[in-house]
Formats: C-alpha cells, structure tokens, sequence
C-alpha cells in the first residue's frame, strides 16, 4: 500500500473508533459537568449496552428478516433500557451520596463499576460472545480507501446521534436547565428547576449514548466481552479531558482526536497496536501537564 | 431507616467501649503484649498453611497502612496501589535475578523507583483536582501491566524468576517461618512509622487539607507539595513491600499486581476505617482471613466485596472502627 492508502485508511478507522471514544466521552463529561462525579461505572454501562443490543437482537431478528430494520429496532430498545439502568443506578448509589465527600462517592461509583463487572463476568462465564448482525459486510472501494457498507452507517450514525445531542441541549428547555445546573446548583434550585430531575435525565441520555456506542463496537468488532468496558472508560476520560472536561462539544472532538491519533500510532514504527493504549495514556499525562482545562475549556477558578 | 438507626447506635456503643479500653495505658499495653506474644507463637505450633495466611496477612498490613497514607490520611484516592507495588517487586526481582545484586542494596533502589513513579503520576494531576489522580492512578495501573508483560528484562507475560533469598546476620532466608517473622517485623515497623506521621507536622497538614482545603490553604499549608508528600511516601511504602513480597516469592509475574489486587487494598482501608490505624490493621485482617474461612465463596468474592463496599458507603462512610474527627458536624 502506498502512503496515501495508508493514510486514508487510518484516517476513516481512527474517525470510527473515535467516534465511539466521542459518544462515550459525552456521557462521562455530561456527568461530571452536572455533579462533578468521575462516574468509573460508564465503561460498564457501555459494555451492558453492548450486551443489551446483543439480547434485544437475537429476540427481533427472530421476527423481522431485514438485518438493518432490527438492528434499527434494537438499538433503540438497548438505548432506552441502559438509559433507565443508568437512572436507576444514580437513583441507588449516587443521589444519597451527593452532599457526602468527594472520596465517598468516587469509591461509590468504584463498587457500582465492579459489581456490573462481576455481575457480566459470572453471567457469561467469562465468555466472549459473538455479535451475529445478519450482514454481509461486502466491502468498496472510494478511491484507494476500501470501505464495508457497515462501517460508513456505523459511522454515520454515531455522528446523528451527536449532532441530535448537540440539539438536545442547545435547544430544549432541559438542555439549558443541565448547563444551568453545571453552573451553579443551588440557584438553579432556588429558580424552581427540579435538580434531581434534571440529574436522572442526564444519566438517562448518557447512558442510552455509552450503550448505542457498545451496540456499535458489537456490530463493528462482531464479539462482546465483559472486560469490553474497563479500558474504553479510560480512554472515554482522556477524551473528555482532552476536549475539555464538562463541555459537550470538546467530548465529542476530543474522542474524534484521540481515536485518530491511536489510529495514527499504530502506524509509528516500535508503537503498534501493543502500545497504542500506553500512547494515549502519556497523551493524558501530557495534556494534564500542559493544558489540563483542554482544547475548548475555559479558564475558571475551581470551587471544591 | 429505623433499622439502620439500631445498627448504628449498638456499633457506636460498641466501638466507643472498645476505644475507652484502649485508652487506659496499662490495658493497652497488656492487650499489645499479648496479641504479640501470641503472633510470635505461632510459627511454632502452627502449620505451613497457617503461617502462609498469616504471613500475607502481615503483608497486606503493610500494603494498607501505606495505602492509608494516601487515602486515609491525604484523603486521596489511589486505584492503582498494585503498580506502585509492582515498581518496587520489578525493582527488586531484575537487580536481583538479571544482575545478581544482593537484595538489601536493592531496596534504595525500589524507593527511588517508586519516588521516580509517584512523580511521574502525581505531580501533574495533584495540581488540578484531587479526584483526576483516580482515574490516572487507575490508568497508571494497567499502563504498568502492560509494560511488564510486554518488554523483555521483566520477563514478560511468565515474569521473572530466580531472585535470590535474603541473607540476614548469615542466615539465608529460606523457610516460611523466616519470612513470618519478616513480615511481622514489617508490620510492627510500618505500624509505628504510621503513628509517627500521623502525629507528625506533615501528618497533621494532611488531615487539615482532608477536611477543609480552602481553610489549610489560607493557613499557610501548600496543598499540592503536602498532597505529593502524602502520594509518594504512600507509593515508597508500597514499593519497599513489594520488593519483600518479591524476595518471599523469588519468582514474580504481573498477573499478581492486578487492578483486582488494588481494589482488595482499597477494601480494606475503607473497611477498617480511612485514616484510623488500629482499623486499617483490622481490615486487612478481615479481608485477608474472610476468603480463607469460607473458600466455597470462590467466584462469588469478588461481587460480595463490591457490594460491601457499596453498602459500607451508602450505610457507614466511615468504616468499623473510625477515627474521633475534632469536627464531625461539617458535611
């Protein structure tokens, strides 16, 4: 393969895992923005996603023939259970724990992440599962990139998925009452919003995001594990920070930049898929040294 | 809720009976002499099996209560404490087995490996908010795991074996008695070291940023040098234990500096109770002991452990045995 092949082609790939790294991003920077919990269960919640869609497909395509129209269907049935998983888990452990210390409510999202990981690992027996989707996945050429109809939907799709995001907060009422909240909770109670409302929304659009980005690993990778969440958790917050912490829009760019700048390691002679998680991680170190408020972030001054 | 009203009032009676028995000297220094009378029995009637547990035991004692320093003392949380373990057992195991250095000469060297380590992670991420070095120190840990197995003087995936057996005043440290009574001397040391800082000028920084940042900073305490203080004495303990961990064993691979094993020291700090000694100690006795006594749990462990510590957050934040705040009505 030529240079340009080659540059091609990690271009799209890294534009497709870090669209994934992106819908994850949204969901962990959304929470942290809203209550300033690093919520280390979201790796786990995008891994149910993907185990959700997996059960919710082998149900519908039962009944409906065409691959697509079921994958269509239970995406949308995985997004809605995970999002209420995720309300139900703010509900459980994080909404008691609001006003205790910071160190109170990371170790309490620590326990929720390890028992949806236990709870994963001992259902499947620590089995690999495949991800049977019904689709061909014949591949084309554009130019000198050779393409499989999957990934461009895939693509496509999670890139819908945030543009409608984006409208969801920019342009409805409960879009403004979460920045509101991420700027000051307490007016925003005294304004007459219901906080712990809001709160449950959040979760519930974070969530149903992680989990329509698992469903999507599931068809793009075509196998889901357990551990499938723990490293892509990591990668989620080093795109958020990247991005900007608490700013939606800087998720999503800062996960299309870190996927395309794995995708482009691998590339690096002495680099390679073994490394490329240890390069993404100096790259978190490195932005915490030098631009720690991230690509979009602004400068503010910080109240513990 | 009236449930949890009774559970917390017996376990306050309770554990405020325990602390008015301790605080009378000569009762404490008789239970003290006793228990350590009886700890240095041991390897003379018990079994191999038992002086294994008990020697992890001791280990895990000296692993929590320099997880402690971090967690309970800075009030910091620390999910990657196996690496920093890893970085002193490495540390040790490839000056030891691949250049044959006697093991005491390489302990400075595990310190200044875990000093170089706690740098690395701490000094960018304590500048910002003190919840980042979770996730970093999470990250840190699988960074290392994968270093470990993928380079070729850690002896990769297998790891590294032949590290030589301590020599002390010319006995070679070979049986399991040898390193009960080790261990146990660590314990001892890494317990009075604890009380030494806990009452020490830094130590009592420490507790003053915990729990109330912004009223230590306008004190006169620098937050970010205390709270690296704090993250590289804890990470050097960890690092001293794991190059005596690396010594017990002779043979180490990184399956045994697992996320997993980071977790169970979490457990235990938190369990006993963050920033108490005395609790620390009895949780890393606890959750040493309680997979011993019941092994039938098995698989189910680790999703029992989890759920513990959900409970123990959501009911008693402040562990068995909590440390008496001078204010305890600040949120």
């Amino acid at each position: 393969m030529t240079f340009w092949e080659v540059f091609l082609q990690q271009l799209f790939n890294g534009l497709l895992i870090g669209a994934f790294y992106g819908l994850v991003a949204i969901g962990y920077s959304m929470v942290y923005g809203i209550i300033k919990l690093l919520n280390f269960a979201h790796g786990d919640i995008y891994m149910t996603g993907a185990f959700t869609g997996l059960i919710m497909l082998g149900f519908i395509s039962a009944g409906i023939a065409n691959p697509w129209l079921a994958i269509v269907i239970s995406l949308v049935l995985s997004m809605v259970l995970v999002g209420l998983f995720g309300v139900a888990i703010q509900r459980v452990a994080y909404r008691p724990m609001l006003k205790a210390p910071r160190l109170s409510i990371l170790i309490t999202a620590l326990a929720v992440s390890m028992i949806i990981y236990n709870a994963v690992l001992l259902l499947t027996q620590g089995q690999a599962r495949p991800f049977r989707t019904g689709l061909t996945g014949e591949s084309f050429y554009l130019g000198a990139l050779r393409l499989t109809e999957t990934r461009v939907v895939l693509l496509v799709a999670a890139l819908v998925l945030m543009f409608l995001l984006h409208m969801f907060i920019t342009r409805t009422m409960y879009g403004k009452a979460m920045r509101a909240i991420a700027l000051d909770r307490d007016t925003c109670q005294l304004m007459g919003i219901n906080v712990y409302k809001i709160i449950a929304v959040t979760f519930f659009v974070g969530s149903s995001l992680a989990a329509a980005a698992g469903m999507f690993a599931g068809v793009y990778y075509g196998t889901v594990h357990f551990f499938m969440g723990f490293l892509i958790g990591l990668k989620a917050f080093t795109a958020a920070v990247i991005g900007g912490i608490g700013i939606i829009p800087g998720a999503m760019l800062g996960g299309l930049l870190l996927g395309l700048l794995e995708s482009f390691a691998t590339q690096i002679p002495g680099v390679g898929t073994v490394w490329k998680d240890v390069f993404s991680f100096v790259f978190l170190i490195l932005f915490l040294i030098f631009k720690p408020t991230g690509i979009l972030g602004r400068i503010e001054s910080e109240r513990m | 809720m009236k449930y949890k009203k009774i559970t917390t009032q017996i376990s306050e009676i309770l554990i405020s009976r325990f602390d008015k028995f301790f605080s009378n000297k000569i009762n404490l220094t008789s239970t003290l002499i006793l228990a350590v009378a009886f700890l240095i029995f041991i390897p003379m009637v018990g079994s191999r099996f038992t002086q294994e547990i008990m020697t992890n035991m001791f280990f895990y004692i000296v692993v929590c209560l320099g997880l402690n320093i971090i967690v309970g003392f800075a009030g910091l949380l620390h999910l990657g404490y196996a690496a920093f373990i890893a970085v002193g057992a490495y540390a040790t195991g490839i000056l030891s087995a691949v250049y044959g250095i006697n093991f005491w000469i390489t302990l400075p060297f595990s310190v200044f490996a875990a000093i170089i380590a706690g740098l690395a992670i701490g000094s960018p991420t304590l500048r910002l908010r003190g919840d980042y070095l979770a996730i970093v120190t999470l990250g840190f840990g699988e960074i290392v795991r994968i270093t470990l197995r993928n380079i070729d003087i850690t002896g990769g995936a297998i790891g590294l074996i032949g590290i030589e057996r301590p020599v002390i005043f010319g006995i070679v440290l070979n049986q399991i008695s040898h390193f009960y009574y080790m261990f146990f001397i660590l314990a001892i040391l890494a317990i009075f070291v604890s009380y030494r800082l806990h009452d020490s000028r830094i130590g009592r920084a420490w507790q003053y940023i915990r729990e109330d940042e912004d009223a230590a900073s306008a004190m006169g305490i620098n937050v970010v040098t205390a709270r690296l203080y704090a993250f590289i004495i804890g990470s050097s303990f960890g690092a001293l234990a794991g190059s005596f961990y690396a010594a017990k064993m002779t043979a180490i691979s990184p399956e045994s500096f697992m996320f997993l094993h980071s977790v169970m020291f979490l457990l235990a700090v938190v369990l006993g109770g963050m920033g108490k000694i005395p609790g620390v100690v009895l949780g890393a006795v606890i959750v040493t002991l309680f997979p011993e006594l019941s092994r039938d749990v098995g698989q189910y462990r680790m999703i029992i452990f989890a759920v513990v510590l959900l409970l123990l957050m959501l009911y008693r934040p402040q562990g068995i045995w909590p440390e008496k705040r001078l204010s305890s009505t600040k949120e």
